[in-house]
């Protein structure tokens, strides 16, 4: 018998970022292999004909958070992929009274917020310039490894000591500022600045965007900064879509990674990984039993997936094992699919449908925002859920058949663990419950639905593999940031298992179509193998 | 021409006390204003009904440094701190869990709920102790400005980040999550049984505006764990003629070190001329002159009251408008013609000389916090209940008891009515909710004081009844506590320095932002 | 069984100290006769399922995996950095049903190593009675009253089970004493029973209800350790150096390195290979030279008495090189005897030491002769 070929790298999972592993190692050099369990690529990051002739982001909708480091890197724009950016960032419609349109521009923002509130249009412009220059900083942050806890060489260091010294660069007021807000809960920052319900349940759900707290969250700023990334500032989210869809962004990573010679296997779940007798991960075992030996194995699948279930029982020493279990996921998020007949029309909106081509948002209030939260606190889907909806087929008509519209909504909050009921019966109350909500900001919605397809927490756990249907793969709070993701001892894309590494949304910088993770796991592999080849050298 | 002091302290709060007695210790001619006839702020006993005293505001102390309790000679003045043993959380079922300092009886009780839980509280208890002790490293520093280069910051920031790192990674990671974390997630890190998780996160929530459930409450959760670590495992405690007591023997070691002390004695403005402190005025048109002037009342008096926004500059103004104070608590004493008798343990015994905690699940909690997030008072408040009658007898007549429970939620803003007119709404919903679980306490009640924030406000001065001066959140600690640029106990105004809860390290009575606010002003006079 | 004069908690629960005001009855019960030892307070777990002996390997430092099914085995188990946890009995029921017992609560320690596997792990301490039936007339005694059970062919560290008085009773032949000695597992309802029924049959063996002071007087002559007195579990350690190995401990024999991986292999490996820091030794003291310190005060050797649970230091000339954590006069040996945990350096059997005694308010150094624990081995105890 034959032994199958060593890789290089085994990668699970073909989310985006272990595409940009992946295409980063192969670029390197390395013989790679990536298995994927589902049948299209991108994880999340998908883009799949659910409806004949409708092609559906499945997963992400805005890519918004690209990091532009990684784009420059793998040079994605020479390699085809193109980006649509949504003059009106977002549209916030009320079912009666006027609806808040922000733009791009400030300045066009700041006079739409005038007929909600003189002063908020005021103080806008200052807002964004505060937000873009802090949130700049965390875009800094987003592509460096974060220090280890204890033992940090002043390698390690280095480059955070930088970027510490230009916080003390942003000035006295601004460092403090920035101290002082991310820790602090998005109602607090919201309150201080405005007075429109409107405008603060707007900037308020980029705050709470993914997890299970309500805006009074500590932390829930931090999170408004780092949705407010590339230009997004004015309303916590940058609207910028890629043509063809969000799967062509994986498409063009896949391409990117095959080019230099790794492998792509869709199709194949992997039920485990190996670890041999000195305790270092061999290779992979798939579900039809075939075993893949490689030289070091990279996860996209989320922390606790990886380390408690495919590592499998028994092979993490019980501090570890304590400490994945308890990496808080909370999966909150369902995401409802349509297929339009004709575009949806809001109540009181403008002529046009430049409104409509960023980010349509029900988020009226802070306390709609907390209360929201409070039914997903007792483990009940929000009775009046804050929604996130897009529509791609105005921006890329392309991606349904003429005339035809794809309306994309997110919907907060959907707990993963239901105190009553199971998700299988209450999937279409959801549905309904969506559906009805918009309904009230657009009457006739109903009449124009062709298709429909929920998608639960549950969905995203069983279909997607991200355990309790967590987007982010663990929530995004501040006890899980930095080198606190996905717990301490595992922050540096490094398991406690030699040759395991994580390179998924679970680590730092956390969640989103950013690439960072996958980026930044590449670099420390490759560190690592450099490493080691010194090492060989020298014995 | 009055004479010149050397020290001045406005309020006569535990806080201003301890200022006041460590600067008469270094030898300044100090005297202290306090504006009621009774010095101790929110620590004062008073007899609110003939032969019943209580402790009106602030009620339990686990947090009073013992360095204070030793430099300040306090025994020597009267005070004992008698131990507050056991906290017993009934239930609706009329089973409770019991916990006293009887570790192993403990351990055996949480186990009927949970044996898991029985073995986890062992290993939370030795964590707690590891980050009380990492932590109060932190608590008896001034915070080191990180904007600033001058070497003392400098060496400041170092010798903090030489503390966190040497505390190795499994400490630091912990204190990590404490920081950051929700009360409730953290102990649910170890926990399962709900009346466990309740109780021991119920620590997070008190004095705060948040629910068990904030992010942000571990942290309140450890500051009242804070004194367990000079002492034995639970060291609660109940002062000796309540917590008046305690400003009392403090008083009393001030004025034995030379300090004046005024009652009656209101302070209407600074006397501010150049940038620099003159003395104060008196609302009676008494002026006083001083080297220095130290307040001890919360940011919105020392500052934007007594200072006034013209002798500050915009951005401190702004900051501290947006300074958070959320008054959340309340507290009804009751006095009782009998003691009580428990659904889930008839009749006397030690339990009776605890806390009662009415905290049965974390669901329980959340949703009291979930009415005060809306403006409503907690209808199933989360209490916190003693008999100081039980542990000090001199509290009541013989046989008569007084009842002290601190509510949660009570919002200062109320979305409907005013608190004048739902003061006694709240106190029926408070004796409704202790009645399924005490069956006779209607039946015993001989009077009842229902102190609404509104009252705490009115009595104290504490801005929006905030027992902590200003909620203990991330964004309000350390060098950001009360604002940036002022966490060292001074101001913008020279020779203007506050000591009081809205200084580092925070509320409760620990003394400890009036010590070393007292060490920074005598240095400062040495220079 | 309540008619003790001085009672002692014991993880929450009240165990007697001694039946009279004195223990030495009772000692001598345990060397010369029959003693009945209450040790329900220990902790017991009953593992079940397909995976119940990978679960339990997983946790122990010896090969559970060679534990048959009618044996049973002293183990120690480790955390992550193999140290010591605690020690424990693990009884192999069935083929897939193993009891551990433990001094501390250990259910949330075991299932979470378990994580995965395919084994439950409940709690059944207040549901199992576990009584000690220890001396050269334990077998005497138990084969009269279950004479079918085939006590005579019971070896050390195995067990059968036989009914009294009608009810159920494992008997397992271990014990705390080093001699021969059984004890018996019921459900807690036959207690009491099970107790007066020892006690009536018992009378002609010499029964004798004996508490914890007899016992350890008893096992520091047997050479077995004390949690929180000879080593502390590392769950409960303020400070690193509280802690110690099995390896520190003198129990490498009962720590594997072939048995595949478990919690601590690696720690322990890497200190197998560097050498331990620590040992543990026994300590026989110059009963010649402690009369003549005595002597020196006109004063008799006053050291018969209880065990002393308080370490007292050991020294090497001048230098501490450890401390005797338990120590006691042996009444059967006329030899004052201890336990200490010394540098490895200095662990030599015959090696000369000092260690540390107070006579009369005054800090004495007794000569001391350092040997292989156990101080009594009685060939019944195995046979």
């Amino acid at each position: 018998m034959s032994m199958p070929e060593k890789y290089d790298a085994i990668l699970i999972g073909a989310g985006h970022n272990g595409l940009v592993t992946a295409a980063l190692l192969a670029r390197a050099g390395l013989s790679v292999l990536v298995l994927e369990q589902r049948k299209s690529l991108g994880g999340a990051a998908a883009t799949e004909e659910i409806f004949a002739g409708f092609r559906v982001n499945t997963g992400a909708d805005d890519a918004g958070l690209l990091h532009p480091e990684v784009l420059r890197h793998l040079d994605l724009e020479r390699q085809g992929l193109q980006f649509v950016e949504s003059p009106v960032l977002a549209f916030a419609p009320q079912p009666d009274g006027p609806p808040l349109t922000l733009w791009r521009d400030p300045a066009k923002s700041s006079s739409e917020i005038a007929r909600h509130c003189d002063d908020d249009a005021r103080r806008f412009p200052e807002y964004c310039r505060l937000v873009q220059r802090l949130s700049a900083l965390l875009q800094g942050m987003m592509t460096l490894t974060p220090p280890r806890l204890h033992k940090t060489s002043l390698a390690e260091a280095y480059p955070w000591m930088k970027l510490a010294l230009k916080v003390k660069g942003l000035g006295k007021r601004d460092m403090m500022e920035f101290l002082r807000l991310l820790p602090m809960p998005v109602y607090d920052f919201l309150q201080e600045r405005f007075k429109s319900p409107l405008l603060q349940g707007v900037l308020g759900s980029a705050g709470v965007s993914g997890i299970r707290f309500g805006p009074r969250a500590a932390g829930t700023t931090f999170l408004l900064l780092y949705h407010s990334l590339n230009g997004g500032a004015p309303a916590g989210r940058a609207s910028r879509f890629v043509r063809g869809g969000m799967g062509r962004l994986s498409h063009v990573l896949a391409e990117a990674a095959a080019k230099c010679g790794a492998e792509i296997r869709t199709e194949s779940s992997v039920s485990r990984i190996l670890v041999d007798d000195q305790g270092r991960a061999a290779g992979v075992a798939l579900a039809t039993g075939e075993e893949l030996p490689a030289r070091s194995i990279v996860s996209n699948a989320d922390p606790r997936r990886t380390l408690m279930d495919l590592l499998g029982p028994a092979r993490l020493q019980p501090r570890m094992m304590r400490r994945a279990g308890n990496i808080r996921l909370r999966g909150t998020t369902a995401k409802l699919l349509l297929a339009l007949d004709s575009l949806p029309r809001f109540q009181n909106a403008p002529p046009g449908d430049d409104h409509l081509k960023g980010h349509i948002l029900i988020a009226p209030s802070l306390d709609y925002l907390e209360r929201a939260s409070d039914d997903a606190k007792y483990g009940r889907i929000s009775r009046r859920p804050i929604l996130d909806a897009v529509i791609p087929t105005l921006t890329d008509p392309s991606l349904a058949p003429a005339g035809k519209h794809i309306l994309s909504v997110t919907a907060q909050h959907a707990p993963y663990s239901l105190k009553e009921g199971s998700w299988e019966e209450q999937a279409p109350e959801l549905a309904d419950l969506i559906i009805g909500t918009l309904a009230q900001y657009a009457p006739g919605l109903q009449e124009s639905v062709l298709h429909q397809r929920i998608l639960t927490p549950l969905d995203w756990e069983r279909d997607y593999g991200l355990s309790e249907g967590s987007i982010h793969q663990g929530e995004m709070g501040l006890d899980q940031m930095l080198f606190m993701r996905p717990m301490a001892g595992c922050g540096q894309y490094r398991s406690p298992v030699k040759g395991l590494y994580l390179c998924g949304a679970g680590t730092h910088p956390g969640g989103g179509v950013t690439g960072a993770p996958g980026f930044n796991a590449a670099r420390e592999i490759l560190k690592d193998r450099k490493r080691r080849g010194d090492n060989r050298r020298g014995v | 021409m009055p004479d010149r002091y050397d020290a001045i302290v406005i309020g006569g709060g535990h806080n201003g006390l301890v200022t006041a007695a460590y600067l008469a210790r270094g030898g300044l001619r100090t005297l202290l204003l306090e504006r009621r006839p009774i010095v101790g702020g929110a620590s004062v006993s008073e007899e609110v009904f003939p032969g019943f005293r209580f402790s009106v505001f602030s009620y339990v102390v686990s947090l009073l440094r013992p360095e204070i309790i030793r430099e300040l000679k306090l025994p020597e003045h009267g005070l004992a701190i008698l131990p507050l043993e056991s906290t017993l959380t009934p239930l609706p079922d009329g089973d409770c869990l019991y916990r006293d300092a009887d570790h192993y009886r403990t351990l055996r009780d949480i186990a009927r709920f949970s044996p898991r839980d029985a073995e986890a509280y062992e290993d939370y208890g030795r964590t707690l102790y590891f980050m009380a002790k990492a932590v109060k490293y932190m608590l008896g520093i001034m915070p080191p400005d990180p904007t600033k280069l001058n070497p003392r910051d400098l060496i400041g920031m170092g010798g903090l980040g030489r503390h966190m790192l040497g505390l190795g990674e499994e400490k630091l990671q912990t204190l990590t999550k404490l920081m950051t974390m929700s009360s409730a997630d953290f102990v649910e890190e170890w926990f399962e049984s709900e009346p466990l998780k309740a109780t021991l996160s119920a620590s997070g929530i008190i004095g705060t505006f948040l629910g068990p459930r904030s992010p942000g409450t571990a942290y309140v959760l450890l500051h009242h764990y804070m004194g367990e670590i000079d002492g034995n495992f639970r060291a609660w405690g109940f002062a000796r003629g309540g917590t008046g007591g305690i400003s009392e023997a403090i008083a009393s070691s001030a004025c034995s070190l030379g300090a004046e002390i005024r009652t009656g004695a209101s302070v209407e403005r600074l006397i501010i001329k150049n940038g620099r402190i003159l003395g104060v005025a008196l609302q009676n048109g008494d002026e006083i002159l001083s080297r220095t002037v130290i307040s001890s009342l919360d940011p919105r008096h020392t500052f934007l009251r007594l200072a006034g926004e013209k002798h500050l500059p915009g951005e401190l103004v702004a900051s501290l408008k947006n300074y958070v104070y959320r008054g959340s608590s309340a507290k009804v004493n009751l006095a009782l013609d009998a003691a009580p008798d428990f659904a889930c343990r008839p009749g006397d015994g030690p339990h009776l000389r605890g806390a009662f905690s009415i905290s049965p699940d974390l669901d329980y909690l959340e949703r009291a916090y979930d009415d005060a997030k809306y403006g409503r008072f907690s209808r199933q408040p989360y209490m916190d209940v003693i008999l100081p009658s039980m542990i000090d007898p001199a509290m009541a007549p013989p046989g008569k008891h007084v009842m002290s429970c601190f509510i949660q939620y009570a919002p200062y803003h109320l979305a409907e009515g005013d608190w004048d007119g739902q003061r006694q709404a709240l106190g029926d919903t408070v004796i409704e909710t202790l009645s399924q679980y005490i069956p006779n306490l209607k039946d015993i009640i001989l009077h009842r004081q229902v102190l609404t924030p509104l009252d705490i406000e009115r009595t104290t001065g504490l801005t929006q009844g905030n027992i902590f001066q200003g909620e203990l959140s991330l964004s309000q600690l350390f060098f950001l506590r009360p604002a940036p640029g002022l966490a060292q106990y001074r101001t913008p105004i020279r020779n203007y320095y506050h000591c009081g809860s809205a200084t580092h390290p925070g509320g409760g009575i620990t003394g400890a932002p009036g010590r070393l606010a007292a060490l920074e002003i005598l240095r400062d006079l040495k220079k | 069984m309540c008619h003790s004069h001085e009672w002692r908690e014991w993880a929450g629960w009240l165990a007697a100290s001694t039946y009279e005001h004195s223990h030495e009855r009772e000692y001598y019960a345990i060397r010369n006769g029959v003693a009945l030892i209450d040790v329900s307070p220990l902790f017991k777990y009953e593992v079940r399922g397909p995976d119940a002996v990978r679960l339990v390997n997983r946790v122990m430092t010896r090969d559970i995996g060679k534990c048959q099914v009618g044996r049973v085995m002293y183990t120690p188990w480790c955390d992550d950095d193999g140290k010591m946890i605690e020690d424990g009995t693990v009884a192999r029921l069935a083929d897939d049903h193993l009891r551990v017992t433990a001094a501390e609560r250990s259910l949330r320690w075991f299932e979470d190593c378990g994580y995965g596997l395919d084994a439950s792990v409940d709690e059944v301490t207040e549901e199992l009675a576990a009584l000690a039936v220890q001396g050269p007339n334990s077998r005497a005694l138990l084969q009269e009253l279950m004479p079918h059970a085939g006590l005579d062919k019971l070896s050390y560290f195995r067990l059968t089970k036989g009914k009294i008085d009608g009810f159920e009773v494992t008997v397992t032949r271990t014990g705390y004493t080093g001699d021969l000695g059984y004890e018996l597992w019921t459900p807690i309802a036959n207690a009491p029973q099970l107790w007066d029924s020892l006690m009536d049959k018992g009378n002609g063996y010499g029964a004798t209800p004996t508490g914890i002071v007899a016992l350890d007087i008893a096992r520091i002559e047997a050479g077995l350790l004390l949690i929180d007195v000879d080593f502390f579990s590392s769950h409960k350690t303020l400070i690193e150096a509280q802690k110690s190995s099995p390896l520190e401990l003198g129990l490498g024999w009962a720590v594997r390195f072939d048995k595949g991986d478990y919690v601590g292999r690696q720690a322990l490996l890497d200190e197998e290979e560097r050498g331990s820091e620590w040992a543990l030794m026994g300590v026989e003291v110059d009963w010649v030279h402690l009369e003549r310190l005595f002597d020196e005060v006109d004063l008799p050797p006053r050291v018969a008495g209880r065990a002393s649970r308080s370490a007292v230091p050991l020294y090497k000339e001048r230098e501490q090189i450890g401390q005797v954590t338990s120590h006691t006069f042996s009444p059967i040996l006329k030899k004052y005897i201890g336990l200490a945990s010394l540098r490895s350096l200095y662990a030599r059997p015959g090696n000369q030491v000092e260690m540390e005694v107070t006579i009369e308010y005054s800090r004495q150094r007794a000569r001391a002769t350092l040997v292989k624990p156990p101080f009594f081995d009685p060939r019944r105890k195995k046979e």
